[in-house]
């Protein structure tokens, strides 16, 4: 067991437990020990830091990442994509399962947390398919899954075209306290599509993706949810009138929850502009009144959770034909300081920011962590909100460096990162 | 124009990316080379000693052979390869292929290529220069040149003329290429076809929808009919070939519609009695042959612009 470690004079900021002021926390035996008033915790053994002016928050919980192992990991491995979470101020990821095999069965969840327990960077939680070989056809198998160690279940990159599979899924996965992640896209609009449908679709000659090929799926699986009775998460929304379903949705008391990422809040089609393979994705970057209405939900409670949908790929995936490229882009290091330009910018108050990316998914996925409450895990991350820095390739520990944001100025970083008592990250030049 | 103004472009990827300036001197210089075409001897020692690559991935004749005889008459030294005959089909990369060919020091590769952004794409990773001979669906720039001096040539101008695109505007490179050329030169262009077939924006470019053919030539100098893909026919774009030629094609009861004088285009290959009824193809307002022969002295400008002209 690690030893002691105390955080001084940080602004302690848990919305579990309604706290956001200035605190010292004592973090013994792998826990919190105590959270208290500054200068009331004895600073005997252990490490200290003094943390004046650094934000002190429950660990970051990303819960949609892929870490491309088995099977592709020339672009990313556990130990690589961990990494780079713990780099980002993420103690927990939840990796979706369109690896190689893909993950549909109790082998592949084993051998991604074995591989992830080795390398010790970050919890890692599998999500396994909603169908075998994510082929759409089959319910994979659930129970498994569940005993073996998958938190939920998705065919991430791929939607469940067949609106009866998806029910059979819903209402199976309740035998087996799975959440079921939807990946909201109607494949006949969808299909060929290269980047949001619209005039610089046009200009560019690439085929569009139409953003009612998301809305669709949406309302259908909102639909699906409310007739089974059980939760669904929406994964990476777009758009604005997918938001306005959700919020309908929600008002009504339908069990769903979802998640943006920090592209949709950040970046319009405007980035493919000279085809920028960079800031090629599926769902692909809309406009500015979708950014708008991304932002608002962020703010509403409409959008739970801020995800990466962290994607690695290697330059032959992406330095090629736009239409041919990889969908995707790196997220996990850019996450903390793209969130907090939203506080800044006065969209989101850093207690919001806090639910969005650390509470608000542990609770979606039934996840230890998102607390600072006495006696819970000591995962925990420390934000320096005013730390400047160019993000630049070099800096990358993904194992892939498909950004769209390398060369921005950005602002905000994790310079700590505690993983049940233990450092996973420490930034350059910070130090007790 | 200006007496300064010099070509200073690389490449030639898009007409968007020409000004009104660089277009006027790609026409003007394709005037004085078009008597090269019809003389006896149709060689100029002009490019002597230059190495241009015909670097095909789609099947192509028109275009294919008119940049390889502009190339020939301008003495340059052509190499033609095309999709099937090339590494790509082992697996290697566009632009590994591409940096092999720039390796053996040639002085303008010119692309087809079924995607668009492919040339700019080329452009950006080899230090050669790049004509876009048509990228996917986004421009086929020597394409929109043509078409432009063609209709310079018949009416003696292009500012305030009329120009009317009928047809598939959504997958066309030419439409595109089109609608962005007459526009930047002032003539007023207005598109029509299936619904299914004009794209979101299409005005963005400098186009006018309208719902209806004959609206659309109604008063037009210059009709222009684009090539039904057939292959595309998998996507519900349209019930049947027979119910756009009915409803889409060019017939003389359009051409009634138009300016009594207006001239009549296509980019050719004709789907005949399709988009446009046969006899107006061979009549006497249809300029599509002279398209094709301006096609060359178009290409001649564009490879000697290019190449500095010295």
């Amino acid at each position: 067991m690690p030893g002691s470690i105390l955080l001084k004079n940080g602004r302690v900021i848990d919305p579990a437990n309604g706290i956001d002021r200035i605190q010292d926390v004592l973090i013994a035996g792998g826990k919190i020990s105590a959270v208290s008033q500054p200068g009331s915790l004895p600073e005997q053994g252990g490490v200290v830091y003094d943390l004046q002016g650094k934000w002190v928050v429950p660990g970051l919980i990303d819960m949609h990442v892929h870490l491309r192992e088995p099977g592709h990991e020339y672009k990313e491995t556990i130990e690589t994509g961990t990494r780079a979470a713990a780099a980002g101020g993420f103690t927990a990821v939840a990796a979706m399962p369109n690896t190689k095999p893909v993950n549909d069965n109790q082998t592949v969840t084993v051998f991604i947390l074995a591989k992830a327990a080795e390398a010790g960077f970050a919890r890692v939680y599998p999500v396994g398919a909603i169908s075998s070989g994510s082929n759409g056809e089959h319910l994979a198998e659930f129970g498994e899954l569940r005993q073996a160690g998958a938190v939920g279940v998705s065919d991430d990159g791929l939607p469940v075209g067949n609106s009866q599979l998806m029910r059979r899924a819903l209402e199976y996965a309740g035998n087996h306290d799975l959440l079921v992640i939807s990946h909201a896209e109607e494949m006949t609009l969808s299909h060929g599509g290269a980047m949001n449908d619209g005039a610089l679709a046009t200009r560019l000659g690439l085929r569009g993706i139409p953003h009612v090929a998301e809305e669709i799926m949406v309302y259908r699986d909102l639909a699906l949810a409310e007739f089974t009775g059980r939760p669904i998460h929406i994964a990476h929304v777009s758009t604005r009138e997918s938001l306005s379903l959700i919020r309908r949705a929600k008002e009504k008391g339908v069990a769903v929850t979802a998640e943006t990422a920090p592209h949709y809040f950040t970046l319009t089609e405007k980035a493919v502009d000279g085809y920028n393979t960079l800031a090629k994705m599926n769902p692909p970057l809309r406009t500015e009144a979708d950014v708008a209405a991304v932002c608002e939900a962020l703010r509403d409670g409409t959008l739970d959770a801020i995800a990466t949908d962290h994607a690695p790929h290697g330059e032959l995936d992406k330095d090629r034909e736009f239409d041919l490229a990889a969908n995707g882009i790196i997220g996990l290091e850019t996450a903390v300081p793209l969130t907090l330009q939203l506080v800044r910018e006065n969209q989101l108050d850093a207690r919001r920011m806090v639910e969005l990316l650390s509470m608000n998914p542990a609770r979606i996925l039934g996840v230890p962590g998102g607390t600072l409450s006495v006696g819970a895990l000591a995962d925990v991350t420390v934000i320096d909100p005013e730390k400047r820095f160019v993000f630049t390739e070099e800096s990358i520990l993904s194992k892939s460096r498909n950004s769209p944001f390398l060369g921005w100025e950005l602002q905000g970083k994790a310079v700590l990162t505690i993983l049940e008592g233990r450092i996973t990250w420490q930034e350059n030049g910070f130090s007790s | 124009m200006d007496p300064e103004y010099r070509f200073s472009h690389k490449h030639v990827l898009g007409l968007a990316d020409l000004s009104p300036e660089d277009i006027q001197a790609v026409l003007q210089t394709a005037e004085s080379f078009k008597e090269i075409s019809a003389r006896s001897i149709k060689k100029v020692p002009t490019l002597r000693g230059k190495t241009i690559i015909n670097f095909f991935f789609e099947p192509s004749t028109r275009t294919r052979l008119s940049f390889e005889v502009a190339a020939k008459r301008m003495s340059a030294d052509t190499f033609n390869i095309s999709n099937s005959g090339s590494s790509t089909v082992k697996g290697e990369t566009l632009i590994d292929t591409a940096r092999n060919l720039a390796a053996m020091n040639p002085d303008c590769i010119i692309l087809r290529h079924p995607r668009s952004g492919s040339a700019r794409l080329l452009a950006d990773h080899v230090d050669v220069s790049v004509i876009n001979a048509g990228d996917g669906t986004h421009e086929h720039p020597s394409q929109g040149l043509l078409d432009l001096m063609t209709v310079r040539e018949a009416k003696g101008g292009i500012a305030g003329l009329k120009i009317a695109i009928i047809g598939d505007i959504a997958h066309s490179r030419v439409a595109h290429s089109n609608i962005i050329g007459f526009s930047k030169m002032g003539a007023t262009v207005t598109v029509s076809g299936p619904a299914t077939l004009i794209p979101p924006g299409i005005g963005e470019l400098g186009a006018r929808v309208s719902r209806s053919v004959m609206e659309a030539v109604d008063g037009a100098d210059v009709i222009m009919a684009l090539r039904i893909q057939k292959e595309r026919q998998q996507d519900p774009l349209f019930p049947t070939l027979r119910e756009y030629a009915k409803f889409f094609g060019i017939s003389q009861k359009v051409v009634a519609a138009a300016k009594p004088e207006a001239i009549i285009m296509h980019p050719g290959p004709i789907n005949r009695g399709v988009e446009l009824d046969p006899k107006l193809a061979d009549g006497s307002r249809s300029v599509i042959l002279e398209q094709v022969t301006n096609g060359v002295a178009v290409r001649m400008a564009l490879i000697y612009l290019i190449m500095g002209g010295d």
